[in-house]
């Protein structure tokens, strides 16, 4: 099947005065009609401004200097903004980590929700408010007509994403980002939410990309997983095999550092050091600094992406010793 | 009526929610010095629209065997000018024309402060072209600035306003300006971009509207120093030439009188420091009004 959203050799660089720094190296991952991509990593690891570049938002100072991003076989790296324009909000929408600052405090929801319908639509005022009504019934807001004259302070943060949820669906765009949603939300909410979302994919069978740094949220919605660090994918696979059988010893951290509420004297491990800077120089694999299992080979060469199983891969220098000799390289 | 405003301020969720106007009108009234300075301009105001039921005689009819009638003389209320004008009905049309060349130059340089300030707040590359020539604007002292532009457009009522107009453009813009710069960075901005919104459409509809409150304190103190320019101007004969009835130019023809009629300069003096001073504590309380951080208890 044709995927949706495939994202070729990205590569992302900010210029800072003369220098230029890489914030995303060499990604690539496809999205399906109906399938959801965790995107997963610490903070600064490229996570939002991955989905940003897909967007075209990328901050004024960035620049796609590689790769392609195509959306159902039409290419968005380069392309013109008024082009832009007419994709974003009605093929691309996108939901916000804080609900609170990603409406207008000084306009009413209704007056929001409408901005999608009549940019790409051209629906009236009138049948845009029927429409709004609607739209925030389907997002699962209780009196919605009073809720389009009330201000997003007068609304609660779960409330107000649901409105976020609306105004990203309400021209039905085949791929959703979701940059973060559920962080600045509460747990019993969050997992509202996360249903929310996956109803309506199911529903409308959009492709999501889902940004998270919640291993807990991952293993509820995902069906792809792409964990990675300092720019680059260290993994990327299927949610099961993920979960279960962890490459890449970043992702083993990662899920090592999550929560137990079961065992009683559950400890909790933590990955050493922190994430590089972006102007850091790192010799060989970008993560050997802080891994465990870091061999001479990995401080002297990057390690390419080694192929695990079918629609899997690491890129970890252990593949090569660990798997078997014949795992085949993908270049 | 204080004592109402503050009983209705006490029981404020009574209405579920009030708009945003209410409050902020509420609040000005809780301000006994903007009530002072709204009463002043509402004066002003009706002074102006119904000038010609308010004068028995027309500003411009001269009358040489009354000339320089004191104040209280019975047939002229505030006396009469050198040449038998009523001094009253002078002062009346001259609101007309305070007033006039007030709105319209505050409005002429809100336009061209709010175009420039939004353009230069929101694109980047502009900012530099723009703000160095409202830098340029801003060095020069703004009544020479004035006097050089009547200099070259010449001396009337109409070049006077057009002159102030384009000296209100430099802090308008840079107020507008400022206030672009943050609310840009905003995330609801870039969640309005997500859609699909336009450049233009981003500007107009979502960033103008925010950045009203502190134009529309801007506007009013303006007024006060238009309408003491404009006179100013025109006391130096650069702005409304005889026989019109314009305050700075009555000061003037009054100057001369000084001694033997001191009320000529006197009357409209008293008139411009009213409006000046009525403007200005409007604009102060409109701007504690509209600053949400104000507490209202206190």
């Amino acid at each position: 099947m044709e995927g949706l959203l495939q994202v070729k050799n990205l590569e992302v660089q900010f210029k800072t005065g003369k220098k230029r720094l890489k914030a995303v190296r060499d990604i690539s991952f496809s999205v399906k009609r109906g399938e959801t991509l965790c995107i997963v990593g610490e903070s600064g690891s490229g996570k939002s401004i991955t989905s940003l570049s897909i967007l075209g938002l990328l901050p004024t100072n960035g620049e796609i200097t590689k790769g392609s991003i195509r959306l159902s076989k039409q290419e968005l790296v380069g392309l013109p903004e008024k082009e832009f324009q007419k994709i974003r909000g009605n093929e691309i929408s996108m939901i916000f980590q804080e609900p609170m600052t990603a409406l207008n405090p000084t306009f009413t929801i209704g007056f929001q929700l409408r901005e999608p319908l009549m940019i790409h639509r051209k629906l009236s005022e009138e049948t845009a408010n029927k429409e709004c009504i609607s739209l925030l019934k389907r997002v699962g807001i209780p009196d919605p007509a009073k809720k389009l004259k009330q201000f997003p302070h007068e609304l609660s943060g779960g409330m107000l994403q649901r409105v976020m949820i609306a105004i990203a669906l309400a021209c039905e765009p085949n791929l959703l980002l979701a940059d973060e949603p559920t962080t600045a939300l509460d747990v019993t909410i969050q997992a509202q939410i996360l249903d929310l979302i996956d109803d309506l994919k199911k529903q409308m069978g959009m492709g999501v990309v889902f940004v998270t740094h919640d291993m807990g949220v991952v293993a509820e919605i995902a069906d792809q997983v792409m964990v990675i660090y300092a720019g680059e994918i260290a993994e990327i696979g299927d949610v099961d095999s993920i979960f279960n059988n962890p490459q890449h010893p970043y992702t083993k951290g990662l899920l090592g550092a999550v929560p137990n509420v079961d065992e009683k004297e559950h400890e909790l491990n933590i990955i050493p050091g922190s994430m590089p800077n972006l102007d850091d120089q790192i010799s060989g694999c970008r993560f050997h600094p802080r891994c465990p299992y870091a061999m001479d080979v990995c401080r002297k060469k990057s390690p390419p992406a080694f192929r695990v199983s079918d629609g899997r891969q690491s890129k970890c220098w252990l593949q090569e010793v660990n798997v078997n000799e014949s795992a085949t390289t993908i270049t | 009526m204080q004592d109402n405003a503050a009983l209705n301020w006490k029981k404020p969720k009574a209405k579920k929610k009030e708009k945003m106007l209410i409050q902020t009108i509420k609040r000005l009234l809780k301000n006994k010095l903007a009530v002072l300075g709204l009463v002043i301009i509402v004066l002003q105001v009706i002074l102006a629209v119904f000038a010609p039921v308010l004068v028995n005689y027309s500003p411009y009819e001269q009358n040489l065997s009354e000339t320089q009638l004191g104040i209280g003389s019975p047939e002229h209320l505030l006396g009469t000018d050198n040449y038998g004008r009523d001094i009253w009905s002078r002062l009346v049309y001259g609101t007309r024309i305070s007033l006039i060349v007030g709105i319209s130059s505050v409005g002429l340089g809100l336009i061209g402060g709010l175009t420039l300030g939004l353009l230069s707040g929101y694109y980047r590359k502009l900012d530099g072209v723009i703000m160095r020539i409202v830098d340029l604007l801003f060095a020069f002292p703004g009544i020479l600035l004035a006097m050089l532009i009547i200099a070259i457009l010449g001396t009337s009522i109409v070049n006077v306003a057009i002159a102030i107009s384009i000296w209100s453009i430099p802090g308008c813009a840079r107020i507008v300006r400022g206030s672009v710069l943050s609310i840009k960075k905003q995330e609801y901005i870039l969640a309005m971009k997500s859609i699909g919104a336009s450049n233009s459409r981003i500007i107009l509809k979502h960033i103008l509207p925010n950045c009203l409150a502190p134009i529309i304190v801007f506007a009013t103190m303006r007024m006060a120093t238009t309408i003491l320019s404009t006179s100013a101007l025109s006391f130096l004969g650069l702005g409304a030439q005889p026989p019109t009835p314009e305050w700075g130019a009555m000061i003037a023809d009054g100057q001369d009188f000084m001694w033997t009629a001191p009320h000529m300069s006197i009357v409209p003096g008293i008139a411009i420091m009213l409006v000046v001073f009525a403007f200005n504590v409007v604009g102060d309380g409109l701007r504690d009004a509209l600053d949400p951080n104000m507490n209202l208890d206190v």
